[in-house]
């Protein structure tokens, strides 16, 4: 069987077109880091410091009601996030000038108080201290840093220079589109986010190895034809396996999102997004650069 | 070539058994009597996010280990200069890395400095100057000293938490040092975990101090009452109610007696009121010290206060020899259980500070493991589904090597004893998708070599041949992140790490060696005329 038999799309045709989608990614993605390193953005409370408390309920609870009951003691600024199945309520505090240690048992006291009638059990509690949350982000960075100069290098060493730019801007474009989805949502970014994102960033390099390995294969062939020729056959060449592979990936964190329940469903969300951009990147971002770049690339290294 | 085959075959095998041999322990529980031996006994643990649990980290804080090493250390200088009728005007702490004596003339002080030196030859001495009119000296801890001490707290925390958590009864528990300073705890499994962080976390300073019945403490308060003695509260819980009520009691600030003194601690029923109580049994020097301390203070009050609060505060009736004591206050028998696991356990060096608790209930860890496998069961049936229509056989070929990864990632996992976390759950499952990437990515190009004309066989070595750069290539880049998050990684994300780099590797060979193998053995064997791809 065969869903894509013989194209021949123009891809490098519409790469203004491609150009101005990435680079409105590229600046939401950018906006979305800002925000995080502002302290605006919704962190997790791995990296902020807080409380976070999930609790099910016996029966189905209003989340105004419930705000109000926090309110009422003192904890006004809880942020609150109904969980769809089972009648739990997922309750986040940042650093405050609570005492550590009070926040959980305070959330607990004010819904024993003045939700009477409605059992609930803890199903997690975690509290962060401000001191793990800054070590946290600190080693978040040195980790992304480490992943990605650690892709360049092996990249540089795999691919001429050309090529390396490429990949690496197309592995840049995947990430900051998982910060811009994630950023248009609203969506917590805590250490899981990340870890999809690092997963991604080598995962979606697949695609672009593909590609470029069939280009390089066919400039060595081909030492006619103009580049966008070649690049535009070459992707078109190998169009049907980029798809199938992300296809299968994306068959396995499709179910992860749809039935690995919600303590990993952003995490999976972020995982399907960047196979989509990754396919997306491979195609439209990572070659047109490479052609754009202007001049035929080495063909030495195979 | 057949030959190969028949060892490539030998090696699939080898590694299956391999795989359920080690994965024996983790699904057979309990191991027949026959298991024994060499056979392994390691199997895969279930992280705290699963099988629900604690996990904290607490800081020790260090600084006050030195500063009541300081205290005692200016306490017993007060009472040995005392013993020798040496008159000063004032010892004390002034900072927390210093003490300081004041005499009323330099003969005392250079005595004084004499003793000092003799009995605490690891102290820095500044030697002795005059300030107003009196001549002062300073003890200093000198950095070497402190950080020595900081991290012998460190350990003697560790090894006091050990203890309190071995007496309470969690199994499997950890308990490690991580850096300086802190200490990490998981307790797997635990069904009161805010009992648990209350009996780990206190630090559990028992001492005896009189009561100073100069001061009337209704009215007294910090600046008012005498620079001997202190403020302290009674906490009384009215058992009927729940109402917590504080009285306010001075008391001497100097303790009597101090916990390390006991040699044991339990918990008894009192018969009349069918109240808890622990009673406390000191060694000879406490019991020394006990007898006496009762005999001069007939009549008064002797509080017992553990972490500045005071128990209770009975009147001293008789003079009390043997050594036993007890300690009751208005609490119910957990409490007192607790009570005497920390007495027993010693006290912490230095208060600790819980700076990440996570606490996981059994209920989320269940559910989490229960819509895990179903992720995993949807997603493989997808992945089979989709890759046996769109490449028929060479699609089973496929899927059987993407079932080899999995049981082989689980063989591994269970041998190294990993721990399987929520997110160790997702790598497999999305590892389930990228096992099959790598024949994918052979299939379309045997496809493609089978459409310029050439035999099955020869499109089959070709394919293989051409992919294998490229897979490497993809597998490089994805091992390249999986490292770093496991470098970085702590607990879940750790275990995420393990599952996807393992099976990273595991799938070069059962994509490549595996699948070949089945495709070379249907080519030579089978004599196979026309490959369905």
């Amino acid at each position: 069987m065969e869903f894509i038999g013989k194209t021949h799309i123009d891809f490098m045709g519409k790469k203004k077109f491609s150009f101005a989608i990435s680079i409105v990614i590229g600046i939401l993605g950018i906006i979305g880091i800002v925000r995080i390193a502002l302290g605006t953005a919704n962190m997790g409370i791995d990296f902020s410091g807080g409380t976070a408390v999930q609790l099910k309920f016996a029966q189905p609870v209003h989340i105004d009601r419930a705000r109000e009951a926090l309110a009422k003691h003192g904890l006004k600024d809880a942020n609150l996030q109904e969980v769809k199945a089972g009648n739990k309520l997922l309750v986040k505090i940042g650093k405050t000038s609570l005492p550590q240690g009070n926040a959980a048992d305070l959330i607990q006291a004010a819904f024993q108080k003045e939700l009477t009638g409605n059992t609930f059990v803890v199903e997690s509690s975690t509290e962060i201290g401000p001191a793990i949350g800054d070590k946290l982000r600190k080693d978040t960075l040195i980790a992304v840093a480490i992943s990605l100069i650690g892709i360049l290098i092996y990249i540089a060493w795999r691919f001429d220079f050309t090529f390396g730019i490429g990949a690496l801007v197309a592995t840049l474009h995947d990430v900051l589109a998982m910060f811009a989805v994630f950023f248009l949502l609203d969506k917590e970014v805590n250490l899981l986010f990340i870890t999809a994102v690092l997963t991604i960033a080598g995962y979606s390099l697949t695609d672009t190895v593909v590609v470029f390995d069939r280009i390089r294969e066919n400039l060595h062939k081909n030492t006619k034809d103009s580049l966008e020729t070649i690049f535009n056959f070459s992707i078109n060449e190998v169009l049907s396996r980029t798809i199938i592979t992300a296809l299968t990936t994306f068959l396995a964190a499709g179910s992860l999102y749809f039935f690995g329940g919600e303590v990993i469903h952003d995490f999976a969300l972020a995982l399907v997004v960047g196979i989509l951009v990754g396919v997306y990147s491979s195609v439209f971002v990572a070659s047109p650069i490479v052609e754009v770049w202007g001049r035929r690339p080495k063909t030495s290294k195979a | 070539m057949s030959k190969g085959l028949t060892w490539r075959f030998g090696l699939i095998l080898l590694f299956i058994f391999l795989s359920c041999l080690y994965m024996t322990p983790t699904f057979v529980s309990p191991l027949p009597s026959w298991w024994k031996g060499l056979l392994p006994k390691d199997r895969i643990n279930l992280g705290l996010d699963l099988q629900g649990g604690t996990h904290l980290v607490m800081e020790v804080e260090i600084q006050k280990a030195v500063e009541g090493a300081l205290d005692l250390i200016a306490g017993d200088l007060e009472d040995s200069l005392a013993a020798k009728t040496i008159r000063f005007k004032k010892i004390g702490r002034i900072a927390s890395d210093r003490i300081q004596l004041t005499f009323y003339d330099r003969g005392t002080a250079d005595t004084v400095q004499k003793i000092v030196k003799e009995k605490y030859p690891t102290l820095e001495i500044v030697p002795p100057y005059d300030e107003g009119g009196f001549v002062s000296m300073q003890l200093r801890v000198g950095a070497k000293e402190a950080q020595e001490r900081k991290d012998r707290a460190v350990a003697q925390a560790l090894e006091t938490i050990r203890n309190r958590i071995d007496q309470f009864g969690v199994s499997e528990p950890v308990i490690a040092r991580e850096g300086l300073t802190n200490i990490v705890v998981q307790l797997p499994g635990i069904k009161d975990p805010k009992r648990a962080i209350e009996l780990i976390g206190r630090t559990a300073r028992l001492e005896f101090k009189l009561v100073d019945e100069t001061v009337n403490p209704a009215t007294a308060t910090p600046g008012t009452i005498p620079e001997d003695s202190e403020l302290l509260m009674e906490k009384k819980t009215d058992p009927t109610t729940g109402a917590v009520t504080e009285i306010p009691l001075v008391v001497k600030k100097k303790a009597m007696i101090t916990g390390d003194l006991l040699t044991d601690a339990q918990v008894r029923i009192d018969s009349q009121f069918n109240q808890p109580y622990v009673a406390i049994e000191f060694n000879s020097t406490g019991a020394r010290l006990f007898d006496q301390v009762t005999a001069a203070n007939v009549g008064k009050r002797f509080a017992i206060v553990l972490d500045n609060n005071i128990y209770s505060a009975p009147v001293i009736r008789e003079r009390i020899s043997g050594g036993s004591a007890q300690i009751s206050g208005s609490f119910s028998e957990k409490e007192a259980a607790d009570l005497a696991i920390v007495l027993r356990a010693g006290s912490l060096p230095a208060p600790v500070k819980i700076i990440q608790n996570e606490t996981v209930g059994p209920s989320l860890g269940q559910d989490s493991i229960t819509k895990g496998l179903m992720a995993g069961l949807v997603g493989v049936a997808l992945v089979v589904v989709f890759m046996s229509i769109y490449y028929r056989l060479a699609g089973l070929v496929a899927n059987f090597g993407m079932v080899l990864n999995v049981l082989y990632l689980m063989g591994a996992l269970a041998a190294l004893g990993a721990t399987l976390t929520l997110p160790g759950i997702a790598a497999i499952v999305l590892l389930i998708g990228m096992s099959v990437d790598s024949n994918v990515l052979i299939f379309e190009r045997i496809r493609e070599e089978m459409r310029l004309g050439k035999p099955p066989k020869a499109a089959l070595d070709a394919g293989y041949d051409k992919a294998f750069l490229t897979i490497m290539d993809s597998h490089v880049t994805t091992l390249i992140t999986a490292a770093v998050l496991f470098q970085f990684g702590t607990g879940p994300v750790k275990g995420f790490a393990v599952s996807l780099s393992l099976g990273i590797i595991i799938n070069l060979f059962t994509a490549l060696v595996g699948t070949k193998s089945i495709f070379d053995f249907a080519l030579s064997r089978l004599r196979i005329k026309r490959l369905s791809i």
